[in-house]
């Protein structure tokens, strides 16, 4: 027994974009946490009582502190609860959880870190982190609010893709690697279901190293309730049958492991 | 005091277990709780042969609670009496295993396979809402879960508790027919069906549509169910349905439970158990009951 949920503390509340918001916690979890793991986040609101699982925006491990930056998804629901919570609260997290990005595998080489809608975040610690050949940072918003653009035009190239066009290309992320002519040995890439299924075959087609993170409604977070399987290509050794626990065999996986 | 409680001959060093299903087989777990202070620990379904489950998405957030529709997702009885059991062997706690089928044949295989086990008591779920064969087919029937009790019977060397659906007319005559099957034991609730729909996508919240409701939400229906099961019965009752805190399982007890399961409330804090059980022992030192036997079943 050497975990448990602890009670963090907010430093900072910041709403950055239309629904999105960034929160600095202190919490034990920053000493260790690696681009890519998420965090449970509970309210303590007790009939909303599953955690909210949000991936990690950047980490300081030198204080202790770490941030998130998450979408508030509709009236009434946990994440809008998250958003009302002022510096000084205290919010209950265990973390960190899952695996994260394998960045050291980029050493050398040509890289993609791709992201899009609230899989944007997870990008910049990712990029922060990772030492490669050349930093491509791919991401993909709905509109002008591009949330995080200039965190990450201080970590590598960027280039933008968004749904109305009103910045970079237009369309997605594929679109603007098209756009661009844009070439990688290794992609990292987390975001909705779409995106990656495109990014996956992209990275297949011509033989790139892909890992994407992947999103599924979660009850425990830990690995044991089985809510949040996708479906893997071989047998699961753990499970036995063609399923991986999204919260604990990934989020992020090998595309060429997962069917989604 | 005496937090011991016995249950169809086994000793539990207290009267607290976990849900099937919410605790997979406590390796997770392991992490957040020291499973040596369990009464028990039970564990998710397992059947004669692996099964994939339902389709995601296999959770919803309720009011006051969670529904699901998992499936029975399971390795199947060889990696689980390769794996599971050598695990939860290692620490000082009851084993309970539940056992899922499709047919009475499938729950009795993995019955029979688990009498050379090292486990300490059996869980039959007729009650999972989540499958359309087996499950919830024997566990809405009075005859039908009489007649799976018995053969179930015939195999099991340990204890046999038969896991009860909510989703029936009157909990009594279930209990009573488990019992007249020869059931050492009861446990409910199971979930109770429900369904969840998304208004703005107007459709189905879960893949698999309706799902079990778990969770605060379902208590007082399961505290009413414990006590009508309670009045029915002679055999010991294990009661569960949204046991969040100190005082549910406390409330359990006093409607007729031997002893409590702890399910949806794991997710919210992995400890609760143990806060559960310290809150048990407070309201029994300062109540002045020396058991917990003393507790069980006093409200009339």
């Amino acid at each position: 027994m050497t975990r448990k949920r602890e009670d963090a503390e907010i430093l900072s509340q910041e709403r950055i974009a239309k629904d999105i918001y960034s929160m600095w916690i202190r919490t034990e979890a920053a000493e260790t946490a690696q681009p890519g793991q998420f965090i449970s986040m509970y309210t303590n609101d007790g009939s909303k009582l599953l955690p909210r699982p949000i991936s990690i925006c950047e980490t300081d491990r030198e204080a202790g502190s770490l941030r998130v930056v998450y979408r508030v998804t509709g009236k009434n629901t946990g994440t809008e609860i998250f958003s009302q919570m002022k510096a000084g609260d205290t919010i209950p997290v265990i973390g960190p959880l899952g695996n994260g990005f394998p960045y050291e595998r980029a050493e050398g080489k040509r890289v993609f870190l791709m992201g899009g809608g609230i899989g944007v975040p997870p990008v910049l610690e990712l990029a922060k982190r990772m030492k490669c050949d050349r930093k491509q940072i791919v991401v993909g918003y709905r509109d002008e609010e591009t949330f995080l653009r200039d965190e990450f035009e201080q970590n590598g190239e960027v280039y933008i893709s968004t749904e109305d066009g009103s910045v970079g290309t237009k369309g997605n992320v594929m679109d603007a690697i098209r756009e661009n002519a844009l070439e990688a040995d290794i992609i990292y890439a987390c975001g909705p279901t779409p995106m990656l299924r495109a990014i996956k075959k992209y990275a297949e087609e011509n033989g790139i190293e892909c890992y994407i993170s992947l999103e599924e409604r979660m009850a425990c977070g830990i690995g044991a309730c089985l809510a949040c399987v996708c479906q893997s290509k071989e047998k699961d050794e753990h499970s036995n049958v063609h399923n991986k626990r999204i919260c604990k065999d990934g989020p992020v996986f090998l595309s060429t492991e997962v069917e989604i | 005091m005496n937090m011991k409680v016995n249950i169809a001959g086994v000793e539990w060093k207290n009267p607290v277990t976990v849900a099937s299903g919410t605790f997979g087989s406590g390796e997770e777990f392991s992490e957040f709780v020291d499973l040596n202070r369990l009464g028990a620990v039970t564990t998710k379904g397992v059947a004669n042969v692996p099964w994939s489950g339902n389709p995601t998405p296999r959770v919803a957030e309720v009011y006051g609670g969670m529904m699901n529709a998992v499936g029975l997702q399971n390795p199947g009885i060889d990696v689980f009496c390769r794996r599971d059991i050598p695990f939860l062997r290692k620490y000082d706690t009851k084993i309970i295993v539940n056992v899922c089928g499709r047919s009475t044949e499938d729950y009795c295989e993995v019955v029979e396979r688990l009498a050379e086990e090292d486990v300490d008591m059996l869980e039959i779920n007729i009650s999972c809402p989540n499958v359309k064969e087996g499950g919830i087919a024997f566990g809405q029937n009075p005859k039908a879960a009489e007649d799976i009790t018995k053969a179930v019977k015939k195999y099991a060397r340990q204890p046999v508790i038969m896991k009860l659906s909510p989703n029936v007319t009157s909990i009594a005559e279930m209990a009573k027919a488990v019992e007249a099957g020869g059931a050492d034991a009861v446990s409910l609730i199971n979930t109770i069906t429900g369904m969840k729909i998304d208004i703005n996508r107007k459709t189905f919240v879960l893949a698999n549509r309706t799902g079990g409701v778990s969770g605060p939400a379902v208590h007082p229906i399961a505290v009413r169910m414990v006590y009508e099961a309670a009045n029915a019965v002679r055999v010991p009752i294990i009661g569960m349905g949204g046991i969040s805190t100190a005082e549910d399982a406390i409330e359990m007890i006093l409607a007729g439970a031997s002893a409590v399961s702890v399910g949806t409330a794991n997710f919210h804090n992995p400890a609760v158990t143990l806060e559960i059980i310290d809150g048990i022992e407070r309201y029994m030192e300062q109540q002045g009951f020396d058991s917990v036997e003393a507790m069980t079943g006093i409200v009339k």
